[in-house]
């Protein structure tokens, strides 16, 4: 996607202390995406074992910031190519890229608001698109790579992981049955916490490499790094504490409506959809096939609703989730397009210095709105009568997921 | 369609998905159950009150083949981890 981010194109970006100040912009809006990727996706690997008290709700998110900062050093050589083959690398700029970013971060707290687990990586790739688009055109994406490479693994992963942790649930439970009750909840939340382990391990790898490989085409562009050059180590520490220190603030909304909303949890049920979205999420990556961490942790909690024998799944949950997938792409292209028009029309640096600051009002502004209904450790765990905020908190709280 | 969708890539992410994402589980379960028999003669209910914490049963066989079962759980973990470090 941004194989070859040129540095001195058209006006806005040429000149060096201009292009200095933008990339440090880029680099800033980039580590705030990093944050939300982190807290977004705290629940993909931990919303289980809060639901199911294997683990303290502030130990849990703890443990998943320690493993994703391990996980963002356990690879060592970050390609400098994030989703090639998207858009047309040649009309990539730093402020096509700044938009997207602010894309993908407004995306992303948008649906945190709503405590719905959406994916980050499409949020990304939207935003992006829709910047690239405002800026050369819709002939500059590859509309059949986008289809093969994006959206149709974004509808197969649940589906897979459905099937995968259905599976796994009933032999569990087949297996189990004649353990008694105490023992197997006891025994099942150590299993829990190990294969959620794996989960934040793999997102650390994971999602912590796309922004270091934006920052890393970024500081290239620039010319401050070498066309071939691999991330520098500053770059692999400051994204794995920014995704670190996401996870550990903890997306309790998201968290909430995957651990309460979809599936009434017990631990068997949580070992299942753990080790479920940890190997499918392995074996994507090693097959060359990527896959959302997002949508694939999702699909697996549905499957072990799906699996259990008289469990409920609130389908109407899943249903809006997988309406707000659909919109992940298009409204992130659309959040990116008008950012970067915003910054086109203005120019240069003060184009980029008044895309971050109205990014941040927005941040603002969504975080303040969430504080109105609040959803945190204490209260994570309450029980799910329909509504994200437990009603002792808010009664007459609108906000639902 | 191929050039759509990577089957192969599909069809291969499905079977270790079910073999380890489905298996694993399944074989902690089996090495749970295992711990967790009751030496010879009792029931589990006898040998641990239906709500105890009580993992492990008091049967030596049990516990050997509960350690087989962690012991490839464990094993499997640490391929991941060696997947996770190499595929990078």
């Amino acid at each position: 996607m941004f194989g070859d981010l040129d540095s001195s194109p058209d006006g806005g970006d040429a000149g060096g202390v201009g292009n200095t100040f933008l990339l440090v912009l880029v680099v800033v809006t980039a580590l705030g995406f990093d944050f939300t990727n982190g807290f977004h996706d705290t629940g993909n690997a931990m919303a289980t074992s809060i639901a199911t008290n294997a683990l303290h709700p502030r130990v849990a998110v703890a443990l998943a910031g320690v493993l994703n900062l391990v996980g963002a050093f356990l690879s060592l050589s970050v390609a400098a190519t994030i989703a090639s083959g998207l858009v047309d690398t040649g009309v990539v700029t730093l402020t096509v890229v700044l938009a997207g970013l602010c894309g993908g971060v407004i995306w992303n707290l948008l649906t945190w608001l709503f405590g719905i687990p959406s994916s980050s990586s499409h949020a990304l790739i939207g935003g992006v698109i829709g910047s690239t688009i405002a800026a050369a055109g819709a002939n500059a994406v590859q509309w059949h790579n986008l289809v093969s490479k994006v959206i149709i693994p974004a509808g197969l992963s649940p589906v897979i992981a459905i099937a995968v942790a259905g599976l796994g649930t009933w032999l569990v439970y087949r297996i189990s049955r004649k353990v008694a009750a105490g023992a197997r909840s006891h025994g099942f939340r150590l299993g829990q916490i190990g294969s959620a382990s794996m989960v934040a391990l793999a997102h650390g790898t994971n999602d912590a490499q796309k922004t270091m490989g934006v920052i890393t085409l970024a500081l290239i562009a620039n010319g401050s790094l070498p066309q071939d050059a691999t991330a520098p180590f500053w770059v692999i520490l400051t994204c794995g504490l920014a995704i670190a220190l996401g996870t550990y603030v903890g997306g309790w909304r998201v968290i909430r409506t995957l651990g309460k909303g979809l599936v009434e949890i017990e631990s068997p049920q949580g070992m299942a959809a753990e080790s479920s979205s940890a190997t499918v999420i392995l074996a994507a990556s090693h097959f060359g096939y990527s896959l959302s961490t997002t949508h694939v942790a999702t699909g697996s909690i549905l499957g072990t609703g799906v699996g259990k024998k008289g469990a409920t799944v609130r389908w109407n949950v899943a249903g809006r989730m997988a309406t707000a997938w659909l919109f992940t792409l298009p409204m992130a292209a659309l959040i990116g397009a008008g950012a970067y028009g915003l910054a086109a029309v203005i120019g240069g640096s003060a184009g980029g210095t008044v895309v971050l600051v109205l990014l941040l009002a927005v941040a603002t502004l969504i975080y303040l709105r969430s504080r109105r209904g609040k959803v945190d450790q204490d209260n994570v765990n309450a029980e799910w009568t329909g509504a994200l905020v437990p009603a002792e908190d808010e009664p007459a709280e609108p906000v639902a997921a | 369609m191929s050039d759509w969708i990577d089957l192969h890539a599909i069809w291969q992410i499905v079977v270790v998905g079910v073999l380890l994402g489905a298996g694993l589980p399944a074989l902690f379960a089996v090495g749970l159950r295992a711990l967790s028999a009751p030496a010879g003669g009792q029931t589990a209910q006898a040998a641990a009150g239906a709500d105890s914490d009580h993992v492990y049963g008091g049967n030596p066989v049990g516990l050997v083949v509960a350690g087989v079962c962690f012991a490839v759980i464990l094993a499997a973990i640490g391929y991941g981890i060696y997947l996770i470090v190499s595929s990078a």
